[in-house]
């Protein structure tokens, strides 16, 4: 299993996870610099969070121009696993490869806690180690994680299960107290239509190992290994 | 030659922080504002050439990094 970490300037969980790839799932883990024009053959691309070139403009929005992203398209484009955390989701909104954007917090702060979300749909690489409707905990830390798209973007989202993780109380039920950010629908994650690539604002990567606090992201990562093989 | 872009929010797009202005001078009395919305002014200078070109080329680089249209509008200005 090979993975590649982007490294932007301004990431700062690149090293998170390549912990997470490396050291917990045992993964051929690299980084890869953002002015890379050319990829070894890989099995996933992760694009971490942090503040890529220190969001400027928009988040993620000078990150869609590095040399490097040429590639990760090209690499999307050819069915490799893509997956975008954070600001990393941002970085994929932004170059298309998602639909929709990550929005300034609905209460203008930047929220670093845990929450608590609901997984929509177990038929993705990234998400078939869960269990359809199970609760998962993972932290979020971001200022601009309120998700936005047009209604006929939303509605395609919705009536493709493309949806994969929504906010949620504790206990699964979808309400307006569970979303800390403002994003439609609760949403806290989604897949492209190939289900390839996948975004997300909580961060699996700080969410698997006991000693740190919750484990919600086991699943995510056990996931792809599974279907990397 | 020089150019201004406006990047504003799309109607029905929420400004989290346009409320939080205008809130804020509500507080300090202003009662007679009815919304606030905020937006970027992007100011350009660029080579001279034809005006509908400039345009054009403004306008390119818009939608390729300036604004996000999913949730942004754009207006250009040319100067002079």
């Amino acid at each position: 299993m090979k993975f590649g970490v982007i490294v932007f300037p301004g990431s700062n969980c690149d090293h998170d996870c390549y912990h997470a790839a490396k050291h917990i799932y045992g993964g051929d883990t690299s980084y890869i610099w953002h002015k890379e024009t050319k990829l070894d053959s890989l099995d996933c691309i992760i694009v971490p969070g942090g503040f890529s070139y220190g969001d400027y403009l928009r988040p993620g929005a000078v990150a869609k121009g590095s040399p490097v992203m040429n590639e990760v398209v090209k690499f999307a484009d050819s069915g490799g696993l893509v997956i975008g955390i954070c600001n990393g989701f941002q970085v994929l909104t932004e170059s298309r490869l998602l639909p929709g954007v990550l929005m300034r917090n609905r209460d203008l702060k930047f929220i670093c806690e845990d929450v608590t979300l609901r997984v929509e749909n177990v038929d993705t690489p990234f998400t078939g180690s869960y269990e359809e409707g199970e609760v998962v905990t993972m932290p979020i830390a971001h200022a601009d994680g309120n998700y936005f798209a047009d209604p006929d973007t939303l509605k395609e989202l919705e009536d493709n299960g493309r949806v994969v993780f929504r906010y949620s109380t504790p206990d699964g039920r979808i309400t307006g107290e569970a979303n800390p950010n403002g994003s439609l629908s609760n949403i806290a994650g989604i897949v492209n239509k190939a289900g390839n690539v996948m975004g997300l604002m909580p961060h699996p990567e700080r969410a698997l190992e006991e000693i740190l606090g919750p484990i919600g992201g086991r699943g995510l990562f056990d996931s792809i290994l599974k279907a990397a093989g | 030659m020089k150019a201004k872009v406006f990047v504003t929010l799309k109607n029905g797009v929420l400004d989290p922080q346009g409320k939080a202005a205008h809130g804020s001078l509500e507080r300090a009395g202003y009662s007679f504002i009815k919304d606030i919305r905020i937006g970027k002014v992007i100011e350009i200078e660029l080579d001279d050439m034809d005006r509908t070109e400039a345009e054009d080329r403004l306008a390119e680089i818009c939608e390729k990094l300036l604004a996000n249209t999913v949730m942004e509008n754009y207006r250009v200005e040319i100067d002079g």
